[in-house]
């Protein structure tokens, strides 16, 4: 088990920077997922600490240890590629005990090895099995499989359930986030896709454009968001911006937004008057006939328990998650009233949160 | 037939009907006819006799002799019958038979070391060209080579042109490293001459296997090498075999430099066979028993690889 550390690490392939300067630390045992939009780097990250793919510049530290170019088996790390790579030619035991017949370890002691983890898998009946006709979910099992049975210092894995459909999906990452507290390995997770990040990991680290946005607790990232990026990346549906121009002083506890106050958590830094944006998240919108900020019923979408409604306002479109047992009618004017502690503030230039009671102005990687 | 084409029109796949079936079934049967016929009368001539093989009309059936055979891998010469009559009585069925036409046998032909140098120098080249093409399509494949495109094209344009329009070349070039009528000679000149379709075939071929697979046994201990001959070759088994066979079929078949480069040493069976009809009148039986000869080995080369020659040639036309 290890804490791997990643810093200033940037690579670029020929003009593209595909990676730009991330730095941080994962502790041992976390479940550590990076999070984004396909193109952000996050797979490039992960295949340099992986040693698959050299760093332009750089350092990659396992256990203080620096790893930077160190070939990838010299490195003790285990991979989980997206397409599973099962070797065709060989059948689940041979793929499970690839890795220690690449150590040169003996055949008895390679099987035991193998069954012990095919049964912590629940895979026992597979073993003899080809590749070829197993399920998705049982393939992704044997390549976790061949992953674990290294017991490597840490696992990487690239979007492992990528090639599931949804149902199972869901499955799998209950399975896979049971598997890391069995065996607390660190685990660096990389995808796109926000729900399967938020349940699984410890720390969420949320990439764009080869930089790291924001590095915290799947909580964190959702009540706190860093940037507008990680606002409208997380949620679904993302965050609300509203913009507006106003200046901010410290200690405030209101804004002025198109000439009305509304109380927002208390600001703890001084701004120049520049154009803002106030974050609200759709299930922070309550419906009050006084609130001053005021809209047309555009659209409702039913979801069960909740319903989406957005609101044409004079600042924008807004989706406000509503109970399902509300009435709604299209075409009627609502007054919107948000909950003053949820609410955050951005600065439209440079897209970075302002700091306030709530958070914000926190920026790592 | 037309409920056939109409359906499939409409892009579905379709059950064609047994009409279809059997004029597809006799179109295949006729060409394979077309196409077995000469192979099927060389093998039959090769057990005429001399005055069979050219009789006409042509004889469909005849008294089948080994002539042929023991023409082609005998020196004879012509005695007078009184000659013969003194010789002590035939030791072998070969003897006798040779005595029937007033011959004795002086010793072995040169079929045999010309066959072994056939042997040699095809499949060796096809072993060169394919372990370099092997290497280079992976090099090709999975590294950042600076002016990749570029050398592919230069590699490929070697093919642009008939090998023989630098004969005059070759063989001036040949002379002075004394590789002429050598069989490393014509080991290099035919590996130079496979290893373009070599690269060009198995790039294909090894661009379709997912680095993921050799990617996940670098990160599991194997050095790249290892992860090469252990996971990618596997897996590139029906392009090596079909690329094999395309360039065995190459250096085995070749003619124009055979004929300029060797003489005796290292001559291949395509300029050897030509001399058989020389020797003793048109003896069209030893010839055809020559050709069978020839055919046999690539015949099992194909035969044994075919699963993967099949393979091997639709490999990439479908999406899996």
């Amino acid at each position: 088990m290890a804490q791997i550390r990643v810093e200033n690490l940037r690579k670029s392939f020929d003009q593209f920077t595909a990676v730009e300067g991330s730095n941080f630390t994962i502790d041992d045992g976390t479940f550590f997922a990076m999070l984004g939009p396909s193109g952000c780097g996050k797979t490039t990250t992960l295949r340099m600490i992986a040693g698959l793919e050299l760093p332009t510049e750089g350092k990659i530290l396992l256990d203080g240890k620096d790893v930077t170019f160190d070939r990838a088996s010299a490195r003790d790390i285990a991979f989980v590629f997206q397409l599973f790579a099962l070797y065709p030619h060989m059948n689940v035991a041979g793929n499970i005990g690839f890795p220690l017949k690449c150590q040169g370890m003996g055949r008895r002691e390679i099987r035991q090895r193998v069954e012990e983890t095919a049964r912590l898998l629940r895979i026992e009946h597979l073993l003899s099995s080809k590749t070829s006709k197993l399920s998705g979910g049982d393939r992704q099992r044997v390549a976790l499989g061949r992953a674990m049975v290294r017991r490597p210092k840490a696992f990487l894995m690239d979007e492992p359930l990528g090639a599931l459909d949804a149902e199972f999906r869901h499955l799998m990452c209950g399975e896979l986030r049971d598997l890391h507290d069995r065996i607390g390995a660190t685990t660096i997770y990389v995808t796109h896709d926000q729900l399967e990040a938020m349940s699984m990991a410890d720390q969420i680290a949320v990439m764009n454009k080869g930089r790291v946005e924001q590095i915290s607790s799947p909580q964190e990232i959702y009540d706190r968001p860093a940037s507008m990026f990680v606002a409208d990346f997380i949620g679904s549906p993302p965050m609300n911006f509203l913009r507006f121009e106003g200046g901010l002083h410290c200690g405030d506890r209101a804004i002025s937004f198109h000439d009305t106050d509304i109380i927002v958590p208390e600001i703890r830094e001084d701004r120049a008057s520049a154009p803002l944006v106030l974050g609200v998240r759709p299930e922070h919108i309550r419906f009050t006939d006084a609130a001053p900020v005021r809209g047309e019923v555009f659209g409702a979408e039913y979801l069960g328990t909740t319903q989406i409604v957005t609101v044409d306002t004079a600042h924008g479109r807004v989706a406000a998650r509503l109970p399902s047992a509300m009435p709604v009618r299209v075409g009627e004017t609502v007054g919107l009233e948000f909950h003053s502690e949820r609410l955050a503030l951005f600065d439209a230039g440079s897209g970075l949160a302002i700091r306030t009671a709530n958070g914000g102005g926190v920026r790592h990687g | 037939m037309t409920a056939a084409v109409a359906k499939s029109t409409a892009h579905s796949i379709v059950e064609s009907s047994s009409r279809a079936k059997a004029v597809a079934g006799s179109l295949v049967i006729l060409y394979a006819m077309i196409t077995i016929l000469p192979l099927v009368w060389i093998v039959a001539t090769a057990f005429k006799s001399q005055s069979d093989a050219i009789a006409y009309p042509p004889k469909v059936l005849f008294q089948p002799t080994l002539e042929g055979y023991v023409n082609l891998f005998t020196v004879r010469t012509r005695q007078t019958p009184d000659f013969i009559a003194k010789l002590p009585p035939p030791q072998t069925w070969y003897d006798k038979l040779v005595r029937q036409h007033d011959m004795v046998i002086a010793g072995p032909s040169k079929v045999v070391p010309r066959f072994v140098n056939s042997l040699i120098i095809g499949f060796g080249s096809t072993f060169l060209a394919v372990f370099l093409g092997t290497l280079a399509a992976y090099a090709f494949s999975r590294f950042r080579i600076p002016l990749a495109d570029d050398l592919l094209f230069f590699i490929l344009s070697t093919r642009m042109m008939p090998p023989v329009a630098v004969a005059i070349p070759i063989y001036l070039m040949y002379r002075q490293l004394n590789l002429t009528d050598t069989r490393l000679g014509m080991i290099l000149l035919y590996t130079a001459v496979n290893v373009s379709l070599a690269v060009w075939l198995l790039k294909g071929f090894i661009d379709e296997i997912p680095r993921e697979y050799e990617e996940a046994a670098l990160v599991d201990g194997y050095t790249r090498l290892q992860a090469l001959r252990k996971v990618v070759l596997p897996q590139a088994v029906t392009g090596i075999a079909a690329t094999a066979i395309f360039c065995l079929i190459f250096s085995w078949n070749e003619y124009a430099f055979a004929v300029l480069l060797t003489s005796g040493e290292a001559q291949t069976m395509p300029p050897f066979i030509p001399f058989i009809i020389g020797e003793g009148g048109q003896d069209w039986p030893a010839v055809a028993a020559a050709t069978t000869l020839f055919v046999v080995p690539i015949v099992l080369f194909t035969v044994l690889l075919r699963k993967h020659l099949l393979r091997g040639i639709t490999f990439g036309a479908v999406r899996k």
